[in-house]
């Protein structure tokens, strides 16, 4: 978690400088994070929304995976592709953040599915807002989900916010939890910041999913403290000190280490310690992650299909001879 | 790999009918569901069996003509359909069924989701059976959300399952459009390499009989722009098994298009296992004067034509272009520098279908070659009308094609 909260603090402060384009801070929902991924296996899939880079910190993604992402250069697992924080990562089990929102509810339900079929001990989860619950995917993937008994965990990260909507005018229901039930989905609602509330919670969801084939639905209450994204700015839309109150006296990181703190497992020192290095490491990640070189213009066209058909090839070739006519007018960090 | 038919030509195949090819005669007079026949202006009747009734007389006077082409057979000179045994006959939906079946057979991993799949067998009947032979997990029957069952078979295909989706009707699957561009298309490219989607979405679309407007969607031409899929479109029982196996075999997303109205031709196929290029287009009936470019009902609305044509002097070559993303501008580029005429025949509308992108396409590659401009022929720019009438001239007749052809070889 304070991983999560540095990386969030150093790669933010990244983008304000101009150094990466575009960021999301998970801020205010560090517990769901990483306790629902410390809650389940690494055989497990996991189909985020894009608040969710905690759960490939619990998995052992390291800040240089992670930089070089932002930074799309060569060293990207995306090669370059996505916009920043929309990490992938198939040895981790994390599937590709698209940008859509629920696209990855029937998705996960697919995967759950798939993983029914060959009988794995395994399941899914897949993660998603308050606002993603409003659109159709969600209702027909939870549907899906109990009609075809998918092994399947959903946990809402209810944050009170979609962008600028608060969750007053995203639906007049009493929250997302009931919403499971209507569909014959065991739900229940878990304080989202209260982070051996949300692992204990997803371990026993993930123990049903597992042994009796069926979706659980975990409604994790929390508060959305940073923007929405780098392209936003939420004191426009809610006042300031709701923010601040959010901020410092229910910080879910705050709350966990006064606990660990108290059972004598921690100390000042080391939380001091902790930071500094953890704070280190990512300020030498974006170092080195800023001076690698950009993945090379066939990039631009690999990977569409599985071979390079005719049509892209052409591409290719006019792309390249339109950078050799005018070397000039393209960027110097990309290689040919 | 792909066997590309030589249609033999209209006269030649009424005069000698080869051992092994349909046996049109045969089935003259037992139809299998006949569409509707209607009195009055020129009417086409393509029967189910593959036998075309052209009306050339307003009065009813009905000149039946057999056209054993319209279904494409197997060129008699080759050697290797002659040694070989002698296949067997099937309708285009159960070649479909068979190619789709033999696929589950040979890999554990293909799997069919949609809607009514399972024990009903969909709803042109090209699962039926399915699922009683490979149990309800592999032959899923989904709630009515075609974008989630979409998402599901993505999800699905990413972890390793095959799974073929079936749209009740293509035009069901604008509700899809959001998986199939953003996602289906897409996130093997943004993951960068990580992640594959073998996954194949296939089912009815085009104008049928009397449908309605919104069961007559043309979906390829909205798909067209979609970068990461391939489309293709079959229209024989032989190309429709070969398809579906190289579909689902196939790396990459696969849309495959079937029409309403042809689930019911019959051809003799083989029995061996084959399948049939996805990027590879089809001659259907080699020509000198001029090339026409089609694919799935068109094409036997273009081989009534080409009869036509054919006893008028002219010589048509006819090609299924088969292939809708990536079209086979190898194929058809030949026969543009052979012939210098160029008719695209289209079910689609005229703005924004594969024709116009064809047009384009073949304008930017040979325009040096052609001695016309392009000819597109396709439907107007009009929701698919119910009354019949007005159905039946949205939709290219072969009246209209062979005046095309003449206008064009002036």
């Amino acid at each position: 978690m304070v991983t999560l909260q540095t990386m969030d603090t150093i790669f933010y402060e990244a983008q304000r400088q101009g150094r990466i384009s575009f960021y999301v801070t998970t801020i205010g929902e560090e517990a769901i994070n990483i306790a629902s991924a410390a809650a389940v296996t690494s055989d497990d899939f996991v189909f985020p929304q894009y608040r969710e880079p905690g759960v490939l910190i619990w998995r052992g993604f390291t800040p240089q995976e992670f930089a070089s992402q932002c930074f799309g250069n060569r060293a990207d697992y995306g090669k370059g592709r996505q916009m920043p924080i929309h990490y992938g990562s198939n040895k981790h089990k994390y599937f590709t953040v698209s940008s859509t929102i629920a696209t990855q509810i029937p998705q996960a339900v697919g995967a759950a599915y798939s993983l029914k079929m060959d009988k794995k001990d395994a399941c899914v989860v897949t993660y998603f807002g308050d606002g993603g619950t409003s659109e159709g995917d969600f209702h027909a993937g939870l549907n899906f989900a109990a009609v075809t008994e998918a092994p399947v965990i959903f946990i809402c990260r209810n944050n009170g916010w979609a962008i600028s909507t608060p969750t007053s005018d995203q639906f007049r229901s009493d929250g997302i939890a009931v919403r499971g039930q209507a569909y014959g989905v065991r739900s229940i609602r878990v304080d989202g910041n209260d982070a051996l509330a949300m692992y204990s919670a997803v371990h026993t969801a993930r123990k049903m999913a597992v042994n009796e084939h069926r979706p659980i639905l975990i409604e994790a209450v929390t508060y959305r403290v940073g923007h929405h994204s780098t392209s936003d700015d939420s004191t426009k839309y809610r006042p300031a000190d709701e923010i601040e109150w959010w901020r410092m006296a229910r910080d879910p990181v705050t709350r966990f280490r006064k606990w660990i703190e108290s059972n004598g497992w921690w100390s000042g020192e080391a939380e001091t310690q902790l930071r500094s290095s953890i704070r280190s490491q990512l300020l030498l990640a974006i170092q080195m992650a800023e001076k690698v070189e950009k993945p090379p213009v066939k990039e631009l066209f690999t990977d569409v299909y599985d071979d390079l058909p005719s049509n892209l090839r052409e591409q290719e070739k006019l792309l390249r001879e339109t950078i050799s006519r005018h070397p000039q007018d393209y960027p110097a960090d990309v290689p040919h | 790999m792909a066997a590309i038919f030589q249609g033999v030509g209209a006269a030649a195949a009424l005069s000698s009918t080869p051992s092994n090819s349909f046996n049109s005669k045969k089935l003259l007079f037992s139809p299998r569901r006949s569409f509707s026949v209607r009195k009055g202006a020129s009417v086409v009747v393509v029967r189910s069996d593959g036998n075309v009734n052209l009306d050339l007389n307003p009065r009813g006077r009905r000149a039946q003509q057999l056209i054993a082409n319209a279904v494409a057979t197997k060129a008699d000179s080759s050697a290797a359909s002659s040694s070989s045994k002698p296949g067997h006959e099937l309708l285009l939906f159960e070649a479909l069924r068979e190619g789709l079946e033999e696929e589950m057979e040979r890999d554990p991993c293909v799997c069919v989701m949609g809607e009514d799949v399972g024990h009903y067998g969909g709803s042109y009947k090209v699962t039926k059976g399915l699922a009683t032979k490979f149990g309800d997990l592999r032959v899923l029957d989904t709630p009515i959300a075609e974008n989630s069952f979409t998402g599901m078979g993505i999800g699905a295909a990413m972890t390793g399952l095959r799974p073929v989706v079936e749209g009740m009707n293509m035009g069901f699957l604008l509700l899809a459009f959001n998986q199939i561009s953003n996602n289906c298309g897409m996130l093997h490219y943004t993951s960068g390499g990580q992640f594959t989607i073998p996954i194949v979405i296939r089912g009815p679309g085009g104008v049928g009989r009397q449908l309605g407007a919104e069961h007559s969607q043309r979906l390829e031409s909205y798909f067209q722009s979609i970068p990461g899929i391939q489309m293709v479109a079959c229209s024989t029982p032989y190309n429709a098994k070969g398809l579906m196996k190289a579909a689902i075999r196939s790396e990459n997303p696969v849309i495959l298009f079937e029409h309403v109205l042809l689930y019911n031709l019959k051809e003799r196929i083989p029995d061996e296992d084959y399948i049939c290029n996805l990027e590879e287009a089809e001659m259907v009936r080699p020509g000198e004067h001029v090339t026409i470019l089609t694919y799935s009902r068109m094409r036997y609305h273009v081989m009534q034509a080409a009869k036509t044509l054919v006893n008028k002097g002219y010589d048509p070559e006819v090609i299924d272009i088969r292939s809708l993303k990536p079209f086979d501008l190898y194929t058809i580029g030949n026969s543009v520098k052979k012939t210098h005429r160029v008719l695209i025949v289209e079910e689609c509308m005229r703005t924004g279908g594969i024709g116009a992108s064809l047009t384009a396409a073949i304008n930017e590659n040979f325009l040096d070659y052609l001695d016309a401009p392009i000819m597109c022929l396709s439907s107007q720019d009009v929701p698919t009308p119910y009354a019949g009438t007005l159905e039946e001239w949205t939709v290219v007749q072969p009246a209209q094609i062979v005046t095309a052809v003449e206008q064009l070889c002036q």
